[in-house]
Order: C-alpha cells, then sequence, then structure tokens
C-alpha cells in the first residue's frame, strides 16, 4: 500500500496528464463517431450566447448578398406559380376538403451563428433549440440547396453537421434518371463534394444536376445539391464523381430547418422490417 | 487578489476569445488559420506549479473545443505541448537545470525564444490535424496543414510575445 502511494506522489505529474490526456482523447473519438458528445458543443448557452451576439453585428454586413438571394428564390418560386396556372382562371372551382390534405414536412426559419467550412470537420451553429420544436436528425437547407443534419440541440441553440464532414452521408440521386448514391466530402475544397455508390449501370455525365433522394426520412426529395464536375469512370464502375455544390458554405446566413411528420411512421415501418 | 494570478486570468480570457471570434475566421488563403491559444502555453510562469499548467491547459482547450465543436481535439494537442514544455525549454537553453525563480521568458535571445516557440507549435498543430482527418491516408493535407499553419502560429505568438510582454528587470 504504501509502495502505490510512493509510486502515486512520483509519477502524480505524468499520472495527471495522462488522466487528461484520456480525457481529451475519448472526447475526440465521440467526435468522430456519428453522435456528437452530450456536452463538447456549441450549442450550449455560453458559446451560443457570444456567437449571437456577435452574429447580430456582423449580421448588417451581410443584409445585401441575403437580399438579393431572398429576391432570387422569390423570383423563382413565381416562376414556378406562372408554369403551374390553369389556362382559363373561371374553371377552377376553389374546393378545398382537408381530407385530401396531409401536412408532411413543416420548415422552421433560423439563422447560423456560426459558420465553418475550413476544417477537415465542419459544424454550424443555429440560434434556435429545443423552444422552436428543433430536435436531433432534421434536415438543414436554405434557398440554394442542402446545408446539413442537426446534430445537437440545447434550449435556445442547434449544432448542425455540415455536408463539408467527414460524418456526413446524404442520400443523392441524378435528376434525369432515379439512380441513387451517396453525398460525402473529401475535406479539400468547401465547392467540391463527392458521390459514391452510385451504380455501375447509371448514365452519369458533365453537368448532371444531382438533389437529394428522399430514400431517409431526413430530407424531401429533390433539393438541390450540385451539378456533376468530373467524373472517373475504370474498370466498369465510377471511381469518383465530383459535383460542384450549388450552396457557397462559405456564406450561409438564413436556413430552414425541415420537420418531418411522418419520419416516426417510416422509421417505425423500416425497423420493424429489420427486425423481422 | 495576487497580480500574476489576475494578469493570468485576463490573459486567459482573452486568448479564448481571440481564437474563437478572430482568429478562427481569418481563413488566409481560404483556409488557414492560427491557433493562437497555444501562447498560453508559452507564457504560463514557470515557476507557478506544474499541474497546475496542465489544469488550466486542459479547461483552456476544452472551451476552445467548445466553441469550434471539435470533440477534444484542441485539448489532446495542447495538454501533449504543456506537458512537454519544460523538457523542450531546458532541451533549448541547452542546461539540465535553470533558475525557476527568476526565470522569463523575455530574457530567452530571440533564436532561442523563436526555437522554443516554434518546436511547441509544430508539435500543437500536428497533433490537431492527426486528430481531426483521424486517417493515415490523409497524411499528405495532415502534414501540409501543419506547415501552413504553424508558420502563421509562430509569426502571429512570436510578435505577439515580443510586443505584449514586459521584460523582467
Amino acid at each position: 500500500m504504501q509502495q502505490l502511494f510512493y509510486f502515486i506522489r512520483k509519477f502524480r505529474y505524468f499520472l495527471l496528464f495522462l488522466l487528461l490526456e484520456i480525457i481529451a482523447l475519448t472526447l475526440t473519438i465521440q467526435n468522430h463517431s456519428y453522435q456528437q458528445s452530450k456536452f463538447i458543443n456549441s450549442a450550449n448557452f455560453i458559446s451560443g450566447g457570444i456567437y449571437n451576439k456577435v452574429s447580430s453585428i456582423t449580421d448588417f454586413f451581410n443584409l445585401k448578398s441575403e437580399n438579393r438571394l431572398l429576391a432570387e428564390e422569390n423570383n423563382r418560386l413565381k416562376n414556378w406559380i406562372e408554369k403551374n396556372k390553369p389556362k382559363d382562371l373561371n374553371q377552377v372551382v376553389t374546393h378545398i376538403d382537408s381530407g385530401n390534405y396531409i401536412q408532411k414536412y413543416k420548415y422552421i426559419t433560423a439563422k447560423i451563428i456560426n459558420n465553418n467550412y475550413t476544417k477537415r470537420n465542419n459544424f454550424l451553429t443555429l440560434n434556435k433549440g429545443t423552444k422552436e420544436n428543433l430536435k436531433i436528425d432534421l434536415g438543414v437547407i436554405n434557398s440554394k440547396g442542402v446545408v446539413g443534419v442537426v446534430k445537437n440541440v440545447s434550449t435556445n441553440f442547434a449544432t448542425v453537421l455540415s455536408i463539408l464532414n467527414s460524418n456526413s452521408k446524404i442520400n443523392v440521386r441524378l435528376k434525369k434518371s432515379f439512380h441513387f448514391g451517396t453525398l460525402v466530402w473529401d475535406g479539400k475544397n468547401y465547392n467540391i463534394a463527392q458521390i459514391t455508390d452510385i451504380p455501375r449501370q447509371a448514365v452519369v455525365k458533365i453537368g448532371d444536376t444531382i438533389i437529394t433522394g428522399g430514400k431517409s426520412a431526413i430530407f424531401p426529395e429533390g433539393i438541390n445539391v450540385g451539378v456533376v464536375k468530373n467524373l472517373k469512370f475504370e474498370n466498369n464502375q465510377y471511381k469518383e464523381i465530383n459535383i460542384t455544390l450549388f450552396n457557397d458554405m462559405s456564406a450561409l446566413s438564413y436556413v430552414q430547418v425541415i420537420i418531418n411528420y411522418q419520419k416516426n411512421e417510416q422509421k417505425g415501418l423500416e425497423q420493424y422490417n429489420l427486425d423481422e | 487578489m495576487n497580480k500574476v494570478v489576475f494578469n493570468n486570468m485576463v490573459r486567459f480570457i482573452l486568448l479564448v476569445l481571440f481564437q474563437v471570434l478572430v482568429f478562427n475566421h481569418i481563413n488566409l488563403f481560404g483556409y488557414i488559420n492560427p491557433f493562437i491559444y497555444i501562447s498560453w502555453v508559452f507564457l504560463f510562469p514557470v515557476r507557478k506549479s506544474k499541474s497546475l499548467l496542465l489544469l488550466t491547459s486542459f479547461f483552456l482547450g476544452i472551451l476552445i473545443d467548445v466553441f469550434s465543436d471539435s470533440g477534444g481535439i484542441h485539448t489532446a494537442a495542447i495538454l501533449f505541448i504543456a506537458y512537454f514544455r519544460l523538457p523542450v525549454l531546458k532541451m533549448v537553453m541547452g542546461k539540465s537545470d535553470f533558475d525557476y525563480v527568476l526565470f522569463n521568458l523575455k530574457n530567452l535571445t530571440l533564436n532561442k525564444l523563436l526555437l522554443f516557440i516554434t518546436i511547441l507549435t509544430l508539435l500543437d498543430t500536428f497533433m490537431v490535424f492527426l486528430l481531426d482527418y483521424f486517417s493515415l491516408s490523409d497524411i499528405g493535407a495532415i502534414f501540409s496543414n501543419t506547415i501552413l499553419t504553424s508558420i502563421f502560429t509562430i509569426l502571429i505568438s512570436f510578435f505577439g510575445i515580443l510586443l505584449f510582454t514586459k521584460k523582467h528587470k
């Protein structure tokens, strides 16, 4: 016993270092797994509060580009309405039968108060949390395309796993055909992401548009992702497909968080299949 | 409250705030951000207890990690250099024992100060990028990021220390 005390006293500095280092490495490994650490994330009131304060000042400088984005989105939506108008307005009978409508998705506006895009594993911080019904695993988009998936929530803030993260895997497909793939990021350029798992019979050409696949319960189908930039086809399969993202990940401000009302139903059914 | 303790507390808070609010968003050449928070290890008084350096470095690292959502990457790296500070300092000074009580970083010659900062910065940044990429297939990116970030960090912390610390009489 005495020898043990002697040992501890002799190496107490090294043992303290070892203990703290093990805590740090555990936190690191936790962060590399799918689920982010519960405590070490910026969705707490201190860091969230500070980021919120700073962003309320720096927001002022982005007003111009933010207004342009809004105008562009309005323009796109107005054009969409014009395209889908019936020929003769008099023939339209307004008749709403609520039994015919089911709201599947709900969008919540939030603001990104801390944006990272230069690291290998990037996270964003949002200014809304459980107070506004945000939960883990909700999709985050903006008018141009996919941004990421909510990873951690506190009362007033949330962190988002950016698509620029090695853990981010989002189901996507070609707009022209129903061949699905997975969106990943190799960490090199924040404007360029990669697609893997595309079946070899799919015909992919440079300039093809990539949209979300809607297979997972997180994103609705058809949200813009990017355009195929270049690709390598070797040994009868796609080695590498680089896509240019529609979104400029370095300049994000207001985003929409998507709540899927049928998520539990879909997940439950899929789980039921797996259990059988 | 002791003046040294007060100075160090102010430095602790300023380093965290400057790191997360200013230096994490510099993005020089698109992606380089210096890690100025490691100046904490350079500037921490040598005559204070070594365990206190480890504990304060741990909390500094945790704070940086909380703000930048990086798990325990910065904590692991700063702990590493906090542990190896004294051996590196002894190696740089070229003698095995020195006066702990009167030691001051500003009394080092500029060459030795630069060497001391360079060794610790390289260690820290290498640890950070190794843990961030977490795969050996990205070893090229790890090394290039380490070198570029280190150069930027060394320049800023070297001139920062020259400008903002007083010479010991």
